[in-house]
C-alpha cells in the first residue's frame, strides 16, 4: 500500500444530473486511515458522488484532490460486476487479469469471503447475499490504498456484515481509506467512521 | 489570455442569447431580400437554357440546398469537436440546433434532384452518384437526430452526437469517394452526358442571390434554434428567469 | 497484454457458454440468402449478378442481430465500471472484445461465403474477390457496429437505433465489397477495391477504439 499517506481532499465541489443541481460547495478532507459513512435521501447524489470520485462521471465544479491514479482505487458499485454466466472464480480471474494482478490471490480471497467451495458454481446459481461476498473478493485480491463502495452491505446476512466490519475495519488499519454509501448504519466497532449526509 | 475572455464571455449562454437576440433579425431580413430577388429573377426573368428550356431553373432551388446540405454538416462536425474537446455548452446546444436545418435542406436537395432528373434523365431517381451520396447523407443526420431524441440528459446526448458526427464527417468523403467509383463502374445507360454548361450573367445573379439567401435563411433558423435549446437547457437559471420574468409582463 | 488476452478469453468462454447468441446470426445470414433464391426464378441467370450484393447485405444484417448485446450486459451487471476503471486502458479492452466479436460472428460469415456464393451460381471468378473482400469488411462491420453499440449502451431501445446509426455508415463497405466481385465478373481489377476495403479497415482500427471508449464513458454521465 504506497498510497496511502496521501489524503483524499474535496474542494468547493458541484455535481449536476441533467439539468438538476445536486449540491455544491462541498468542502471534505478524508485521511488515512478514515472511513467516511456517505448518507442521504434517494436521489440525494451519493452514488454520483461516489461515480466522481472513481473518476467515472466529471464534477460541475471544483476539484478532488489526491485521487488516486487509475489502478489505485477499488469500485464496488450497486451493481455487482459479475457475469452470471462465468463462475465465481472465473469473474474474479478476470478482474485480475484486467488489473494485472496475480490469479494465484484469488483462491485465498474466495476463502476469507467464504466461498471457496462454491467457486466453480456459476455466479448465475448463487444467492443475492453471496454475489455480494463474491463482489467483496476483488477488494481482497490486491490492496489499494481507496475504497468506493455503493451500499455494499444490500443482501448480506448478519455473519455477511461481520465479515464486512472486518474486512473494513483492517483496511482502515493498514490506513486505507473507504468512502461507503449506505442507508442501514454501519455495523459497530469501526473506528474513525465520519458521517456526511447529502441534500 | 485576456486575449481570450471576449471569447469566454461570448460563448456563454446568456450574452450569446442576447447577440443572436440582435443578429437574427437581419440574418431574416436579408434572407427575405435576397430570396426574393434570386428566386423572382431566377423564375420569371432569367433566360432560358437552350438545351434545358424552362426545368434548368430548378437550380435556384436545388443547388442552395445541395451546398447547405454539405455546409451544415461540416458546420455540425465543427461543433462537435468544439463540444467534444473544450466541452462548451454553446457548441453542444449548436450540434442540435444545426442537425433538423441541415437534414432539411438534404431532403430539399434530394427532391428538386428527383424533379430535375425526370425531365433530364427521364426517370425521378438514378443512381446518379452525387443524388445516391445526397441519399447517404441524410441518412447521416437523421441518425444524429434519432440519437438525440433517445437520450434524456441533453449534455449525455449533445456528446453522443458529437462523436457520431465527427465519425460521419470522417466519413462524408469515403462515401463520395466510393459512390462515385460505383457509379463509374456502371454508368452509360441512364445518365445523360451533359457538358459542363456555361452560364451567362443573367443566370448567374439570381443564382447568387438565392445561395448566400439560402445561407443567411439557414443561419436565422439556426440563431432561432440555438436560442431556443439555450432556454430549455438551462431553465431555471437565474437568467433564464429573468428573460422570461420579464417578457411575461 | 495480458489484460486482452483476458479479455478474449472470457468473450470466447462465453459464446461457448450460450452458443445460439452467436448461431442464431449465422443461421440467419444462411436463410436470408436461402429466401432470396427461393425469391428467383430457377436456374435464373441474373441471380448470379445480385449474389455479391445479396451476400454483403446478408453479412451486415446479420451482424447488426449481435451488436445491441455487445456491451449491453456488461453495462447492466456493472461490469463496464470496472472496464472503465482498470489498469488496463479502456482503448485496449474494447479492442479486445471486437477482435472477439469479429471472431464468432465475421469470420465464420466468412468461411461461410464462398459456399453460399457457389448456390447462388456466382462463377469462379468472383469467389476470392468476395471471400477477400469479406475478410477485410467484416472485421469494419464489428469496429463501426461496436462504435454504435458503445453509443446506444445506457439507451434503453437501442435495438431501434442501431441499424440508422449503422448503415449509412458502413455504405462505402458494401459498395466497394460489392464492387469488387461485380468488376472481377466483368474482367476488371477487383485490386483497387480491396485495397480501399484495406484502407477503411486501417482507418477504422486507428480510429474506432478511441471513438467508441469515450462514448462508453459517456454512458456514464
Amino acid at each position: 500500500m504506497n498510497a496511502a499517506s496521501q489524503p483524499l481532499a474535496l474542494r468547493d465541489l458541484a455535481l449536476r444530473r441533467g439539468p438538476r443541481l445536486l449540491f455544491e460547495g462541498l468542502e471534505l478532507q478524508l485521511a488515512p486511515g478514515e472511513v467516511l459513512h456517505l448518507q442521504g435521501a434517494n436521489g440525494a447524489g451519493k452514488t454520483s458522488l461516489l461515480e466522481t470520485l472513481a473518476g467515472l462521471r466529471r464534477a460541475a465544479e471544483g476539484a478532488i484532490d489526491g485521487r488516486p491514479e487509475a489502478g489505485g482505487l477499488h469500485w464496488l458499485g450497486h451493481r455487482n460486476a459479475l457475469n452470471l454466466n462465468l463462475s465465481v472464480l472465473e469473474n474474479l480471474e478476470f478482474w485480475c487479469g484486467l488489473n494485472g494482478v496475480e490469479p494465484a490471490a484469488c483462491l485465498p480471497a474466495l476463502e476469507r469471503v467464504g466461498l471457496a467451495r462454491l467457486r466453480h458454481r456459476l455466479v448465475r446459481t448463487l444467492s443475492a447475499g453471496q454475489k455480494r461476498r463474491a463482489a467483496l473478493a476483488r477488494l481482497l485480491v490486491s490492496l489499494r490504498p481507496l475504497w468506493l463502495l455503493d451500499e455494499p452491505l444490500d443482501g448480506l446476512d448478519r455473519q455477511g456484515l461481520e465479515l464486512f466490519a472486518q474486512l473494513l475495519a483492517e483496511h482502515a488499519a493498514r490506513g486505507g481509506m473507504a468512502v461507503v454509501t449506505s442507508h442501514q448504519p454501519l455495523p459497530p466497532g469501526l473506528s474513525g467512521v465520519r458521517s456526511l449526509v447529502l441534500g | 489570455m485576456a486575449s481570450w475572455t471576449w471569447f469566454h464571455r461570448l460563448a456563454s449562454p446568456p450574452s450569446f442569447f442576447r447577440l443572436a437576440d440582435r443578429l437574427a433579425p437581419w440574418f431574416g431580413l436579408l434572407a427575405a431580400a435576397l430570396l426574393a430577388y434570386g428566386w423572382i429573377d431566377g423564375l420569371f426573368f432569367a433566360p432560358e437554357d437552350y438545351q434545358q428550356k424552362d426545368a434548368y431553373r430548378i437550380i435556384y432551388v436545388h443547388v442552395p440546398a445541395a451546398a447547405l446540405s454539405l455546409s451544415l454538416y461540416m458546420g455540425m462536425a465543427v461543433a462537435a469537436f468544439v463540444a467534444l474537446v473544450w466541452r462548451m455548452k454553446l457548441a453542444e446546444a449548436a450540434i442540435i440546433a444545426i442537425a433538423p436545418v441541415g437534414a432539411s435542406f438534404t431532403a430539399l436537395a434530394l427532391v428538386t434532384g428527383m424533379l430535375w432528373g425526370k425531365p433530364m434523365w427521364g426517370a425521378y431517381w438514378v443512381w446518379d452518384a452525387r443524388l445516391t451520396s445526397e441519399l447517404v447523407l441524410l441518412f447521416l443526420y437523421f441518425g444524429v437526430i434519432g440519437l438525440w431524441q433517445a437520450f434524456e440528459d441533453p449534455r449525455a446526448a449533445a456528446r453522443a452526437c458529437a462523436l457520431l458526427a465527427i465519425v460521419g464527417v470522417i466519413n462524408v468523403p469515403i462515401v463520395k469517394y466510393s459512390v462515385d467509383w460505383w457509379n463509374s463502374l456502371h454508368q452509360g445507360s441512364t445518365i445523360l452526358k451533359m457538358g459542363k454548361p456555361s452560364i451567362t450573367a443573367a443566370m448567374a445573379w439570381p443564382l447568387f442571390a438565392s445561395l448566400i439567401g439560402a445561407y443567411l435563411l439557414s443561419g436565422y433558423v439556426i440563431l432561432r434554434r440555438l436560442q431556443n435549446e439555450l432556454l430549455l437547457r438551462e431553465r431555471g437559471t437565474a437568467w433564464v428567469r429573468e428573460l422570461l420574468g420579464a417578457s411575461r409582463v | 497484454m495480458r489484460a486482452l488476452a483476458a479479455v478474449f478469453r472470457r468473450e470466447l468462454r462465453l459464446a461457448l457458454r450460450s452458443r445460439m447468441d452467436w448461431l442464431l446470426p449465422l443461421l440467419f445470414f444462411v436463410m436470408v440468402v436461402m429466401l432470396f433464391g427461393l425469391g428467383a426464378r430457377p436456374k435464373d441467370p441474373a441471380l448470379a449478378g445480385f449474389a455479391p450484393s445479396v451476400l454483403w447485405v446478408g453479412a451486415l444484417l446479420s451482424m447488426l442481430l449481435t451488436l445491441d448485446r455487445l456491451f449491453r450486459s456488461d453495462y447492466e451487471d456493472g461490469t463496464l465500471e470496472q472496464l472503465c476503471l482498470a489498469e488496463a486502458p479502456l482503448t485496449a479492452t474494447i479492442a479486445a472484445k471486437l477482435l472477439a466479436h469479429w471472431f464468432l460472428t465475421g469470420l465464420p460469415l466468412v468461411l461461410l461465403a464462398a459456399p453460399l456464393a457457389t448456390a447462388l451460381q456466382l462463377p469462379d471468378a468472383g469467389l476470392a474477390p468476395l471471400v477477400i473482400g469479406l475478410a477485410l469488411g467484416t472485421p469494419v462491420l464489428s469496429l463501426v457496429g461496436g462504435f454504435a453499440a458503445a453509443l446506444t449502451v445506457a439507451l434503453p431501445r437501442a435495438g431501434l437505433l442501431l441499424p440508422l446509426l449503422v448503415l449509412p455508415l458502413l455504405a462505402p463497405v458494401v459498395i466497394f465489397g460489392a464492387g469488387a466481385v461485380r468488376a472481377a465478373l466483368e474482367g476488371l481489377d477487383a485490386g483497387a477495391p480491396l485495397y480501399f476495403l484495406a484502407a477503411v479497415l486501417v482507418l477504422c482500427l486507428t480510429l474506432v477504439p478511441w471513438a467508441a471508449a469515450a462514448a462508453l464513458r459517456n454512458a456514464f454521465e
